[in-house]
């Protein structure tokens, strides 16, 4: 059984069609990463997946004892944000709150739990600071233990790049690739650095308001799809207005 | 001090500082929220159609507070939804809402018993306002408040810092959000008699800001609000008694006061 199934999903955003004709599953151990340009439909179908909105059609189903409130979510940062007064211990912390139901504060287990996440993000040494104080990558980095904390499984990440310099973007990349290798924590990310998602992902499903292309990495990369988005020469028997098609 | 030890034997001045403490602790709880959610401005248009609706329920002769709140938690209620969705902008729905409101106050007022003290209290605060069972309404009603906030307290801090986070862990934000508002309202009409309509928005920025400066963390700021709305509204009104000033003008301008002494002793730390 797979985590999350969609079935010829149709998703709508203020009564028009954004997404149709979506089918994939997300497995187990899987990263997915989910391509395509600005208004290729990529958040809507993140905010489905969440439960945020309600399909138009379709289906989404989760597997594999996975409750909806168990995805652990990375939000792109706000603006409200950046000069928040918390400190980094209180913005982990929160991401427990979904185990809390109406009990009102954290226990000694939800306390253990942001520890343990912080110091496999590596900013167990910064808990006592503000969040403010960071930098943008250990700013990302305090959210990603936040999304931990709020789950075991499953992992959603929406542009988690975004905003970071080269040098961090790489870092970020490659402790999102250790969760999904060394943790085992399945692993959807939304992005528009297709190279990235080359390297990095085991299955791609490419957007342009409807699938363009769902499979494995490799075929992606064999796909006209994938040779196109990537940049790469496309042999002469298949015309560019086939791209769309 | 001997001033502020007979200011004590007045029990009207007692009742004012009892209602006081418990609606400065609210305002400055719920503040922290509102200005980090920059929903500052909720705060303001919530006090103006305060003053239209005590307007109102004086010239149909009925008890001002029991039908202004309930009027201005609809107004919360209308306020929060037309700033989540809407294609009037939030802050231009305020302006709209909060100026119709005051000048049905107006109407009512010219076309009932005219501007007289009431009124000109409703407007500007007066500590000589709360009677016996305004005091005792205030305390029951700023208690909720205080609890409702206490009891939620993560949770607010969750929506507060990433509402879209929030969602999606299975917090029903919307719901916390009215929460706040409603609460909101009731603060808001709570304060209004002693601070007045014009004014009470104060009570609820300017300690959340003033703590910003030099907290670092949610909890300290919120506490650090707390402490420093309580503290001046005491300075407020010792001020206003020993110089014969308007209470609710003294204490906003002791929240000025430590709002700048705040900001220079955090840009002393920097």
């Amino acid at each position: 059984m797979s985590l999350i199934r969609c079935k010829d999903l149709k998703l709508e955003y203020e009564k028009n069609v954004v997404l149709k004709g979506i089918d994939f599953e997300v497995s187990s151990g899987d990263y997915l990463c989910v391509v395509g340009e600005n208004g290729s439909g990529k958040s809507t179908l993140m905010k489905a997946i969440l439960g945020l909105i309600q399909p138009a059609g379709g289906t989404i189903e989760f597997g594999d004892g996975l409750h909806r409130n168990e995805i652990g979510y990375l939000p792109q940062q706000t603006a409200v944000q950046k000069n928040f007064p918390a400190t980094v211990r209180e913005v982990v912390m929160s991401g427990c709150l979904n185990r809390r139901g109406l009990r009102p504060f954290y226990s000694s287990h939800d306390k253990e739990e942001a520890y343990k996440n912080m110091k496999l993000l590596d900013i167990d040494l910064h808990a006592g600071e503000s969040y403010r104080g960071l930098s943008g990558g250990q700013q990302q980095r305090v959210l990603l233990a936040r999304a931990l904390c709020a789950t075991s499984k499953l992992l959603l990440l929406d542009e988690p790049v975004t905003g970071l310099d080269p040098i961090v973007t790489r870092e970020m990349y490659s402790v999102i690739a250790d969760l999904n290798k060394k943790n085992g924590i399945t692993v959807i990310m939304i992005s528009h650095d297709i190279e990235a998602a080359a390297e990095y992902a085991s299955h791609i499903l490419h957007l342009h308001n409807y699938q363009l292309f769902f499979g494995s990495k490799e075929d992606y990369v064999r796909s006209n799809a994938g040779r196109q988005f990537l940049g790469q020469d496309i042999t002469d028997e298949i015309p560019r207005g086939d791209f769309y098609g | 001090m001997a001033d502020i030890m007979q200011m004590f034997s007045y029990p009207f001045m007692v009742r004012a500082l009892i209602a006081g403490t418990f609606i400065s602790l609210c305002s400055a709880l719920l503040g922290v929220s509102l200005v980090l959610k920059r929903y500052s401005m909720i705060g303001d248009g919530l006090s103006h159609v305060g003053f239209g609706a005590l307007a109102v329920a004086m010239a149909l002769g009925a008890a001002p507070l029991k039908f202004a709140i309930p009027v201005v938690i609809i107004a919360a209620f209308f306020l929060l939804r037309i700033s989540e969705n809407s294609t009037i902008k939030g802050d231009s729905a305020i302006a709209i809402i909060s100026t119709s409101a005051l000048a049905i106050g107006i109407i009512s007022v010219s076309l009932s018993t005219g501007m007289n003290t009431d009124v000109y209290n409703y407007l500007f605060g007066s500590i000589l306002a709360m009677s016996d069972s305004d005091v005792i309404l205030s305390v029951i009603l700023s208690a909720i408040v205080i609890i409702l906030f206490v009891f939620f307290y993560t949770k607010i801090f969750t929506i507060t810092f990433d509402e879209n986070f929030a969602r999606a862990t299975g917090i029903r934000a919307g719901i916390y959000n009215m929460l706040i508002a409603v609460l909101t309202a009731v603060t808001i009409v709570l304060g209004m008699r002693m601070i007045g309509a014009l004014l009470i928005s104060a009570l609820i920025i300017f300690p959340s800001l003033s703590s910003m400066r030099v907290c670092k963390s949610f909890k300290a700021v919120v506490l650090c609000s707390a402490v420093i709305s309580v503290i001046c509204l005491f300075a407020g009104v010792c001020a206003s008694y020993i110089w014969a000033a308007p209470t609710g003008a003294s204490v906003v301008i002791a929240n000025l006061t430590a709002f700048i002494a705040f900001s220079v002793a955090g840009r002393i730390r920097m």
